[in-house]
Order: C-alpha cells, then structure tokens, then sequence
C-alpha cells in the first residue's frame, strides 16, 4: 500500500503538460543542433505541442533508435535515420510510410531524386530528408599558394598523396591531410569504401563473396593507412568527422576528405579561422571515378509504434520544408541551410551566390549513383554502405579491425584477412542477402 | 632536540603527503578549472594556469540541454531508489540482526552474492521486460532496477549497524510487550538512525553514479546526468570548456555528499567487514 | 507464536525481489541461448540447437574479451591495493592539513564514470592537447596516442584512478584501528619502518585487503561505461571486456541468441570469483 503511493508519488513528479510531447531523437551535428533551436518557431507555432530533445553522437543514436524500432519500444515519435535504415526499416513496417500523409504545400516532387529514392522502398517514402550530402576534398588555399601547389579540377589520390607529403609541417602545428579514423560502419568505413570504391573494388561480388582480401581493397586500405600515419594529426583513430571539423576550422589541417556538409561550417567566419582560406574540390579518384564521392543525408521518419504520429507528422513538414530552409537563411545566414534536399534550393540565386560550395555539392549529389556503386557488378546498392541489415554488424567490425592496422598493431594483409574472415562469418551467420 | 626532529619530520609528511594528494586530485581540479576558462583556452596545447574566468561555459550548458531536466532525474531516481530500497532492507536487516537462525549466515551471504554478476548480463532480459512493461525511459524502471542493484549493500550495511544497537534496550521493549514491528519502528529506528542515513547517502552516491542502466534504459524522459554527460562524448565543434561545466555541475553534489559521509563509505562497501 | 517466526516474514520481501532479480534475468538469459533471435530480423526467431554456443565459442574476440577482463580486474586490483597501501601508511602520519589532504585523494571515487573517462581522454590522454602530452613535450618526449597505443592500459589507468581513493579509505581505516601500543611497543623494541610494516601493519591488513579486493572485484567485472565513452572495445578488440562484448553484440549486432551465450560465459566467471572470494571473505565474516 505504502509503496503504490510511493510509487504514484513519484509518476506523479514527472512534469504535467497538457499538450502532446513529441519525442525527437536526432544526432548532434551542427545543423540538427540549428535545427533543436529553431524549433521554438514550431511550438509557437504549434502550442500543442511540446518538443523533447534527445542528441546524441551518431553511433549511440543509432543503437537506441534502431532497437526501438526494432522492439516496437515506442520511446521516439520522431527518428533521424539514413539511406541504409531508411529501405530497410521501412519494407520491415518499423515506419509509417509518409507519401500520402503529406500536405500539398510540402512539394514532395521538389525532393532531389537520388535522395528521394534512398529514403523509400518499394514505392513508399518513409522519411523526409532533412539535408543531404556527398564528399568533397576540403584544402588550403593559401598553404597551396605557399607552397606552389595547385589543386586540379578532379584530384586523383596520387596527388593528394604529393600534396600531403609537400604541406605536412607537424612543426607549425599542420598536418598534411585529415580522414575519419574512428571505427565504425559510418565512421571511418564510410570513408575507406569509397576509396576502395574508387580502386575499383567492392565489397561483395554477385555470389555475395566478401572481397577484402583483394588486390583492390590492398591497395586502397595501405594508402589510407599510409595517408594517416605518414600525413595525418595524432589520433587519428578517434577522429570522426566532428573531431576532424575542429581540426581543420583550426587550421590543423591541409586538406580533409569528408562529408559536403562541413562546407557550411568552414565557411562561417564565426565558427572557423580558416573561413578565408578554405577551397573546395571534387573527391579524389583513383582507377574509377564510380563510387569515390558518396551519398548519405540525414532524413526525420515516423515509427510505426509512435503514440503521437499526427504531431509527429506535423513536425518532420515543418523541418523538411521550403520555409525551414528560407527560416534558417535568415536567422543563420545562407551558408547554413540544410543542403542537398530540394532542387529549389539550388535554384535560389541568394544561396548560389554566397556558397561557393552550393554548384559542387549538388553536382557531387548528383553524379553519385548508389544503384550502381562500383566498377565491377555487386548485387547490392549503397555507395559507402551495403543496404543489407546486418551491414552495420559487418562494418563495425571490420572499422575496429581497420582501425588496429591503423594504429600499427597488425599489418595491412594481417587486418585485411581478419576483416575477409569475420565478413565471412557473420554472412554465414545471418545468411546471404535475398 | 626530539621535538625539532618531529617537526622536521611533520614538515617533510606534509610536503609529500600534499604532492601526493595533489597529483591524484589533479584531473579533477584541471576538470573544474578548465569550466571556466573560454573555449580556446580549454583546447590550447599549452595549458593555462592563469587565466580571466568565465562563466559563459555554465550559461551555455545550461541553455543547450536543459541541465535541470538531467538533474532532477538523477535526484528523483537516486533518493527514490534508495527510499524504496530501504523498505525492504530494513525489515530484513532487523530480523537478520535480531532474530538469526541457522540460515541467516547463509542467507546473508547469499544476497552479497546476488550482486556479484555484472550487470551486463542481465541486460537483455531486463531490456525485454521494461519494454513489455513500458517502463522504458521511464524515472520508475531506473529507480527499480538501482533499487535492486544497491540492495545487498543496503542490507548488509543495516545488519551491522543493527547489531551494534545494545541488546539491553530491545530487550527492555519486548518485556513491555512490544511486537516485532513496534520494536522496529518505535525503538530500533530512532537508535540506528545516524546508520540508517549514513546508509542512505551511500545508496544515493551509488544510484548517482551508475552508468550501466543509466546509458542503456533510458532516452530521454528519464535521461540522468550520467547519460547526460555521455552525450559529450563526441560532440560538435569547440567543446572542452563547456563539457568541464556540465560535468562539474554533474560531480558536484555527489562530491559534497562523499565528502561527507567518508566513513560510511567504507564500512558500507565492505560489508561492514573493516570499520 | 514464537518472536523468530513472527518477525521473520519480515525478510521474505527483501528475499523474495532478489531471488527473482537474479533468478528471472538468468533463466531468460539461458533460454534465449538456444534461440536464434536478432532484433534486426525480429520474424525469424525459433529454437536453434547450440548454434549460438558454436558461434560464440569460435569467436576470437570472446576469448580476447575474457583475458582483457581478468587482465583489467587483476592490474586495477594491483595498482589501488598496492598504492592504497602506501598511501594509507603516509596518510596515517601527522602532519599539517591532513582532512583537506584526504578529501582531495577522495575526490576521484565520486565522479561519476562518464566524467572520469571523458576527463581522461580529452583532457588528460589527449595526444595533441592533453595535459599529459604537454608534460611529454616539456621533457622532450614524443607524445603517447593513448587510446591508441595502449587502449587497455589506458582504460586500467582511468579504472585504478577511480578506485584508487576507495582502497585507499578501506585501508586507512584499518590501519588506523592498528592498536598503537602496539605500534609503541614495536618501536621501542627498535623495529624500523621496513620491519613494522612487514610484522605489524601487514598482518592486519590482511582482512581489509581481503575485503576490498571483493568488493573491487565485484564492480571492476562490471566496467562498461568507461570503455563505452572512450574506445568502444578498440582498437581491433583490443580493450574489450566482457562486458563490452555483450552489449556489442546486444545493442550494436542485435544478436541476442549470441549475447545471452556470452553473457553466461560473464554469469560463469562471476560465480567462479565470487566462490573464490566468498570462502576467504566468509571466514573474515564473523562480526
């Protein structure tokens, strides 16, 4: 008796609304984290309803959201997922599909197409995508003028490694070149597939054999390697994406190969020192330019165990919208729009003109094809990812394995090998793909 | 002539005796120090020692997360799971100290052991059952299960204050025809009443604390500062001199509580066996 | 009725929730191992035989993720006993300030383990920017990459930094009960430092070490949150424990049927301690 009352005491003490309250779980980058203070224009605009913020870094975001998809938890009206969990989730009915739940006013045939076709599955749009990106080569524009250098319309990794060997200057604080480390499927896999991509490799062949162990992957993961140890800043092998944004805003870096959206950020004065200085240039190739630039964005769905799906419904709109990007463009300046969505947006001549990058990232979006990734046929599509679910499984091991010959504990063939054989044993595990 | 050598050598303690306390206290204090420094200064190769302080760093935090929300969450769960803990751990450490049998040896070591397995290994299932429950990212699923985890230890620690209590004192209230439960509530309670707080602020310390269930059972609602805090873990941009202040604000409470109940802690944590 | 029975339902609550908290999560535990079951893959679920066992069983980072535990739990058990020793025996001399001094020793038992971890790996550990690769540098060395270089001794740094005040505290105490006629008497017999310890404070100590090593043990089975927040288990597999192992292939492979198998392997190894530890703390037991 007395611990019901207890009990009930304590509920009680959870704070009262008598609005709806739409739990949001998304990642902390930069534009979701615009995205949380922005949002007080929403619940003016809707007092009903009440936003909970729940950020976090991308790989525990995805833990949590994916096994509550996965377990009906219903802890999260709103999700913030990518191309690989998007088809995925959505064949599985983990989320609502959306395409006919949307008002007229939201456009959805403005969507960019590669990234409307990655956010459905079988017809069905299951998420609105919030930004998307690509890769691009980011550079120094006045080390490059220091040093003579000039970088060519589409770099090849032959002269990122010249250019590297040439602006390493660990003295003066500057490494030659900046790349994700950390291990991960997202993290610093997602980078090393697109230079074995750009080798020529891939990760399975059409009997879906993993291919690590091939001369392609060697090649790619022994520049990779060499890059970081020879060019790259101390621990390397916790740097993601966000370290490597810090590093580069202060100058540490020569050149960095990463996400289109970083444009944004190193363009803006108020957050980095190199605003001035910074250059911007397709990702590198190697023997095919297929599959060197990736494709992801970040996109908002609705679970399907949601309580609150109407709200729910309201909200990922107003995110994803027209006026959302126009919204953020007066509050934080056109360089700070969510990019890569909406081809309005890159019919905007304001944007065009104060983003330099705005031409480059939407030609890298475009000319990224994740239904044909490689040079050699795959039986599967994703550029830096393969859309099978137990990718993650496999990627976060192999990044681990990676990230070992990374720091020197095991060779190039040693970590290529380990990752060939646990690639074997997980898809012998979960068995071959349909 | 004595006396000058004992000076000399209290003198040579305290020197040691400080460099040794400083150096292990030292992350700490850099930690506390490094919140109110700006953001360049946090990151800066060569570290500041003197520097003009800020508190922009706790503004920011504060503004960005909604710290209270955090806070109130590790109050609510770590004093709610150890009241709820000693509803159960009293009775039993009464009739363990008072009313022993052949089994309460065994008993008692029985439930020490209960604590033994990682809490990992119950994840799983313990996952499973909050989510069929909808207890998931809720301040009563954590409370529960840290209940549960600090139990034996709140037991435990009873047990040896209880039988410290004098004998003479029960004895007196059972001739007057006092019940079991009259004897707990009117007679024993008010006479471990320091062990019985003592417990409870050790409890709290370690419901405070907790990081497995903590980062694993809750979202957001239910979010304490422990998940708070790992949030941080790789955030974006500029971050050292803000996540100093949430974590300073995060250790805060507890290092005042731990500062406070030093001895319990030991007598606590090992079962009573060194007081 | 007799005061024994009257008074001894009073236990049965207390019983009765830690019976079934140990009790429920292990028979589902154990039921699980026999089912394939993945989150990802939630309608194809059914009895499996012992594939599980043969899969977790062939897994090198199983094995790995055992020895780093025993490798973790035995170093932080060195380190803050051996340490804790000396400290408590300095701490246990006069000299000025000495409760100030004690709480600073203190202060790191009460952070919280994400605070700890994070101080160490980003101010602290940090090759480029952290205190102790500054001191590296002003001595001329080449920074250490920590987390990189030595992820599990990096990890049994932060662990034995945390439990360092605890042993530290446990002993004191102990030493402090140490009869000091004792001590005079010794003294007076011309017993040197070396020799009062070996023969007078060392035997003493032996109860609160053995207690202290229990409870140490008990937690240190348990280190996730750290290793969580700083390596995730890396590199390679490098600094994964037990407990890592399982969450990773709960939560991060959704592979439930393989973390059940791997959670019986901790559920075993935890009982072979605590067996061992129980029959040396038992007979200490007696208060």
């Amino acid at each position: 008796m007395r611990l019901r009352r207890l009990l009930l005491g304590l509920a009680l003490l959870a704070p009262l609304h008598a609005q709806t309250t739409l739990t949001i779980a998304t990642v902390n980058n930069g534009d979701m984290i615009v995205m949380q203070r922005l949002s007080k224009q929403f619940e003016q605009l809707h007092p009903d309803i009440h936003l909970d913020w729940i950020i976090l870094e991308e790989k525990i975001l995805r833990e949590k959201t994916t096994t509550d998809a996965a377990m009906h938890g219903g802890q999260y009206d709103v999700v913030t997922i990518g191309p690989l969990e998007a088809p995925i989730w959505g064949r599985r009915g983990w989320l609502l599909s959306l395409e006919d739940k949307l008002s007229p006013a939201y456009d959805v045939n403005d969507l960019i197409q590669p990234v409307r076709d990655g956010a459905s599955a079988n017809g069905h749009l299951y998420a609105l995508p919030f930004y998307a990106e690509s890769s691009l080569t980011y550079y120094r524009k006045d080390l490059f003028a220091a040093a003579g250098l000039s970088m060519p319309a589409q770099p090849t990794y032959a002269d990122i490694e010249h250019f590297a060997a040439r602006l390493n200057d660990p003295a003066h604080d500057v490494y030659g070149i900046c790349l994700r480390g950390k291990p991960g499927w997202g993290e610093n896999m997602a980078y090393l597939t697109t230079v074995a991509n750009t080798f020529g490799g891939r990760w399975f062949d059409p009997a879906w054999t993993p291919q690590l162990d091939s001369p392609q992957w060697h090649d790619a993961v022994t520049l990779y390697a060499r890059l970081l140890q020879k060019y790259g800043p101390p621990g390397s092998s916790s740097n993601g994406f966000n370290e490597n944004l810090t590093l580069f805003e202060n100058g540490r870096c020569a050149m960095w190969i990463d996400a289109t959206v970083a444009a944004g950020s190193l363009y803006n004065a108020a957050q980095s020192k190199v605003a001035a200085t910074v250059g911007f240039a397709p990702a590198p190739i190697a023997v095919t330019p297929r599959g060197a630039q990736w494709l992801w964005f970040w996109a908002l769905a609705i679970p399907s165990s949601s309580k609150h799906s109407a709200a729910a419904l309201q909200f990922i709109q107003w995110a994803t919208s027209k006026e959302y990007v126009q919204f953020v463009a007066h509050e934080n300046g056109w360089a700070a729009i969510p990019p890569g969505t909406r081809e309005s947006t890159y019919k905007l001549p304001e944007y065009l003109a104060t983003a330099p990058f705005a031409q480059l990232t939407y030609r890298s979006i475009m000319a990224a094809d994740p239904l044909h990734p490689t040079l050699q046929p795959v039986p599967y599509s994703g550029i830096q990812f393969v859309v099978i679910p137990s990718f993650p499984t496999i990627g976060n091991q192999v990044g681990q394995i990676i990230a070992a010959a990374l720091v020197g504990n095991m060779t190039v063939d040693e970590a290529l090998t380990k990752a060939q054989a646990a690639t074997t044993r997980v898809l012998a595990r979960t068995g071959k793909p349909q | 002539m004595a006396a000058s050598n004992k000076i000399t050598r209290k003198l040579a303690m305290t020197a040691v005796a400080w460099l040794v306390a400083l150096v292990i206290a030292f992350p700490a204090l850099w930690l506390i120090l490094t919140s109110f420094k700006s953001e360049t200064e946090a990151i800066s190769r060569v570290p500041h020692l003197f520097f003009t302080p800020t508190l922009t760093n706790y503004a920011a935090v504060q503004q960005q997360a909604s710290y209270l929300h955090f806070a109130a969450n590790s109050v609510i769960v770590s004093v709610g799971s150890t009241l709820f803990a000693l509803l159960f751990a009293i009775p039993s450490a009464y009739t363990m100290a008072f009313a022993p049998t052949k089994s309460t040896r065994s008993t008692l070591l029985w439930m020490l052991s209960t604590k033994m397995m990682p809490p990992v290994g119950a994840l799983v299932p313990v996952y499973l059952i909050f989510r069929d429950l909808s207890l998931l990212d809720t301040r009563t699923g954590l409370l529960l299960v840290d209940a549960l985890a600090n139990l034996p230890i709140l037991i435990w620690m009873l047990y040896t204050f209880f039988k410290e209590v004098p004998r003479e004192v029960l004895e007196a209230g059972r001739m007057d025809g006092a019940g079991p439960l009259r004897e707990l509530w009117n007679l024993l309670l008010p006479l471990s009443l320091p062990g019985i707080v003592s417990t409870s602020l050790l409890a709290i310390i370690l419901a405070w604390n907790e990081a497995f269930w903590s980062l694993t059972l809750t979202a957001a609602k239910a979010a304490p500062l422990t998940a708070f805090i790992a949030s941080f873990s790789s955030p974006e941009g500029l971050f050292y001199a803000k996540l100093s202040a949430a974590s300073t604000m995060a250790i805060a409470p507890i290092l005042i509580l731990g500062w406070l109940s030093q001895k319990q802690l030991v007598r606590g944590l090992t079962f009573g066996a060194v007081k | 009725m007799s005061r024994q029975r009257a008074s001894r339902w009073l236990n049965t609550p207390a019983i009765v929730a830690l019976f079934l908290w140990s009790i429920i999560p292990l028979v589902m535990t154990v039921w699980f191992t026999f089912r394939r079951y993945n989150l990802m893959e939630p309608d194809r679920v059914g009895f499996d035989g012992l594939a599980n066992y043969r899969y977790l069983l062939s897994d090198p980072t199983l094995f790995q993720a055992v020895f780093n535990t025993v490798v973790l739990v035995g170093a932080v058990l060195a380190i803050t006993i051996g340490l804790g020793t000396l400290l408590a025996i300095l701490f246990d001399q006069e000299f000025f300030g000495r409760g100030i001094a004690r709480v600073l020793v203190l202060a790191p038992f009460f952070i919280m383990p994400t605070v700890s971890a994070l101080l160490w790996k980003n101010m602290m550990m940090h090759p480029d920017n952290g205190f102790l690769a500054f001191v590296f540098r002003s001595i001329g060395l080449k920074p250490i990459d920590w987390f990189a270089v030595a992820p599990l001794t990096s990890i049994i740094i932060i662990v034995s930094w945390q439990w360092l005040p605890f042993a530290f505290l446990t002993l004191l105490t102990a030493v402090q009960s140490l009869d000091s006629e004792r001590k005079e008497a010794a003294r007076m017999d011309g017993a040197g430092p070396i020799a009062m310890f070996r023969y007078i404070i060392w035997p003493h100590l032996g109860r609160a070490i053995a207690a202290t090593t229990m409870i140490e043990s008990i937690f240190l089975l348990g280190i996730f949150a750290e290793i969580y927040v700083t390596t995730s288990g890396g590199p390679g597999f490098a600094s994964t424990n037990l407990s890592f192992l399982i969450y990773r292939y709960a939560l991060m492979e959704y592979d439930i049927g393989g973390a059940s198998v791997a959670a019986l392997v901790a559920v075993v190894l935890a009982n072979l301690l605590a067996l061992f530890l129980m029959r040396s703390f038992a007979r200490n037991l007696d208060t």
